[in-house]
């Protein structure tokens, strides 16, 4: 311990010497660290946002569709078929186990009113598990309960963008719009969610009780009065999911009574495993950002090989008189790793000020979300001490190994 | 008295390219401890090379050399830089200081190699500057100190860790005859009063005639190996020549 502090202070005292010298070679570790660091950041900045993105559309989603249907050689698209059916919702959310909540699903477009302000919207008909699925909060009221559902009760939950075309600021809860001539009373208004993963505002839509929906909005299905567009399946787990996928199939198949070997009559999709995929090619574009940065680090740590052979070159004599009073080799060895170190570590402290201060300033110019963890500004440090170790060692074992007779005479 | 380097048929050959350099030829001899040896001889003579095996620098092709009864041709490099930490103290002909480093930290350095704590490193120090004069000069850097003083420091330096010998290799080669007197002052002092074994080499007979040991080399072998009789007395001589201000107060 006395001696590494004794080996700082050597180090310390040469690189003061050189105090230009040093400064341009710790450059060099400076912008490398710092580039890692804000690349890194800027990657883990894009993963979250796609994190958030997937959260939003709640946790552990299956999505199922009712199936394309041909008519005469013409098929229309997914959704369009009558197949699936409230009854099927519940069977779901009684029959498969792994299955924690079924919310049915009906959707169209509305003009909906207030004053004399209007908006065209998205509504959807669904029950009060939506909650749970989705994973929303009520900025404002209370979401429509069963009970609505059973009674279909003209009531509606708006979503922000709505609530804020029709009503500025206020807070709607209790007031009166008109949704296809049929008055309904605002219920409350869900927490803004932002984009989904594909872009769209998730805020603008009216929730209203899946048989108000039916009856009252957009109109029951002629062929199947039951029939709804889709539903949206919640599994107990991240674990569970392919589970809870293969019991809806399975269960939906004998439902359908579809023989083996058939084509599906419906459409099951994992979603959050969709919206993973986004999130894994923002996490490779980090590594990609993170490993071009890298390189940068490694030119900085050639810097510090290329002036440390200079500084044993300049320093033969010393280098020799330290030998002749005593010193080891490793004492020599030391000296020297200790100094490439101290350059690496002293740059790459700067380096992390540096590398925060450019995500703080990518973060507010350009918009665009960075998130420095403390294990990047960790990784950072300890790799700019292993890249001091790496370059510094030959030259370290070059002076360590020099003939002290050589040394001494050395001009 | 014991012998503190006893050397016995020892040869040093260098490959020059392909062909052997004989440099040392059969060499014996032994210093006793507490000697004040001086070795004289012309350039190419091998005085060098015995220098720096007597400094355990190098090490011989063949033959014994014992240095404080301690066989040191089978050293490794380590256990070789050790016994110089421990048994020799090193003097340089161009002084060898640490430039922009102070006097008291040049002398340190043969105690940073060693187990000494900072404090201990300080106060033996700071005690082989006051042995050869210059207390009250820690703190100065090479480059604001004389020829002489910065001698002195290397005297010191080599003085800090307790030495059986100093090794002097041509102490006084730059600097002027009234300082190289000082310096054989110093010498003298620290061979009569600490006992420490004093091994010198120089051109110059004068400087030799101050040693109680006169070896000359030529040609690889020993020469000549003679007692001086009456070794001449540094302060004496000091006294003689013209009264100058003491070096101390000159470059203050």
């Amino acid at each position: 311990m006395n001696k590494l502090v004794a080996s700082m202070r050597i180090a310390l005292r040469a690189l003061q010497v050189n105090r230009t010298r040093s400064a341009l070679t710790m450059l060099g570790i400076i912008i490398g660290v710092a580039a890692v660091i804000a690349m890194v950041g800027v990657g883990a900045g894009a993963t979250a946002r796609i994190q958030a993105q997937i959260q939003s559309i709640g946790s552990n989603l299956i999505m199922v569709t009712a199936g394309s249907i041909s008519s005469n050689g013409v098929r229309l698209g997914s959704g369009a078929g009558v197949t699936l059916t409230e009854d099927d919702a519940n069977a779901i959310a009684t029959e498969c186990p792994s299955v924690s909540a079924v919310s049915p699903t009906v959707r169209g477009g509305v003009q909906v009113v207030f004053g004399n302000n209007n908006w065209a919207t998205n509504a959807q008909g669904v029950t009060p598990d939506y909650m749970t699925i989705r994973d929303a909060t009520m900025m404002y009221g209370q979401f429509f309960t069963a009970d609505d559902v059973d009674a279909a009760a003209k009531v509606a939950v708006l979503g922000e963008t709505v609530a804020q075309t029709l009503f500025g600021d206020a807070d709607p809860t209790g007031q009166a719009v008109i949704i296809k001539n049929v008055p309904f009373t605002v219920a409350g208004v869900l927490t803004p969610k932002g984009q989904s993963p594909t872009g769209q505002d998730q805020d603008d839509v009216i929730l209203l009780p899946i048989s108000t929906a039916m009856q009252k909005v957009l109109g029951a299905n002629k062929a199947n009065a039951k029939a709804v567009g889709s539903l949206m399946v919640q599994a107990i787990g991240p674990q569970a999911m392919d589970q809870a996928l293969q019991e809806v199939t399975d269960l939906l198949r004998e439902r359908h009574k579809i023989l083996p070997g058939m084509d599906d009559d419906f459409t099951a999709r994992n979603l959050t495993e969709v919206y993973a995929a986004q999130e894994s090619s923002a996490q490779v574009m980090s590594i990609l950002l993170g490993a071009i940065a890298s390189v940068s680090l490694i030119v900085g740590g050639i810097g510090i090989m290329n002036i440390m052979l200079v500084s044993v070159t300049e320093r033969t004599r010393e280098i020799g008189l330290r030998q002749a009073v005593g010193a080891k080799t490793r004492d020599i060895l030391s000296q020297f790793l200790v100094e490439a170190v101290t350059l690496s570590l002293l740059g790459g402290i700067i380096g992390i000020i540096v590398g925060l201060a450019a995500s703080l300033l990518i973060s507010h110019f350009a918009q665009w979300s960075t998130k420095v963890s403390l294990l990047s500004v960790l990784m950072a440090f300890v790799f700019s001490a292993l890249v001091g170790v790496f370059f510094g060692y030959y030259p370290a074992r070059k002076a360590a190994f020099l003939d002290p007779i050589e040394a001494l005479r050395y001009e | 008295m014991a012998a503190v380097i006893e050397i016995k048929n020892l040869v040093k050959d260098y490959m020059l390219g392909q062909v052997p350099v004989h440099v040392l030829k059969d060499i014996s001899f032994e210093i006793e401890r507490g000697d004040f040896v001086s070795i004289m001889g012309p350039s190419g003579s091998g005085k060098s090379t015995l220098m720096n095996i007597l400094g355990c620098l190098d090490k011989p092709t063949s033959g014994s050399y014992k240095l404080d009864g301690i066989s040191v041709a089978n050293l490794n490099r380590d256990q070789l830089a050790e016994i110089r930490n421990k048994k020799i103290g090193f003097v340089f002909q161009q002084f060898n200081l640490l430039a922009r480093t102070s006097a008291e930290e040049n002398v340190e350095l043969p105690l940073m190699y060693t187990d000494a704590s900072a404090r201990e490193r300080r106060e033996r120090a700071m005690a082989a500057l006051l042995a050869v004069g210059l207390a009250g000069r820690q703190d100065h850097q090479p480059s604001q100190l004389s020829g002489g003083q910065q001698q002195r420091v290397a005297i010191a330096r080599a003085l800090v860790n307790d030495p059986k010998i100093i090794l002097a290799d041509e102490p006084t080669g730059a600097l002027d005859s009234r300082t190289s007197i000082e310096i054989m002052a110093i010498f003298q002092r620290l061979n009569r009063q600490e006992g420490i074994t004093m091994i010198m080499v120089t051109h110059d007979p004068d400087i030799a005639s101050y040693s109680n040991r006169n070896i000359r080399f030529r040609d690889g072998r020993l020469q000549g190996d003679e007692r001086v009789a009456q070794p001449r007395e540094a302060l004496k001589d000091l006294e003689q020549l013209p009264a100058e201000q003491p070096e101390e107060l000159e470059s203050a």
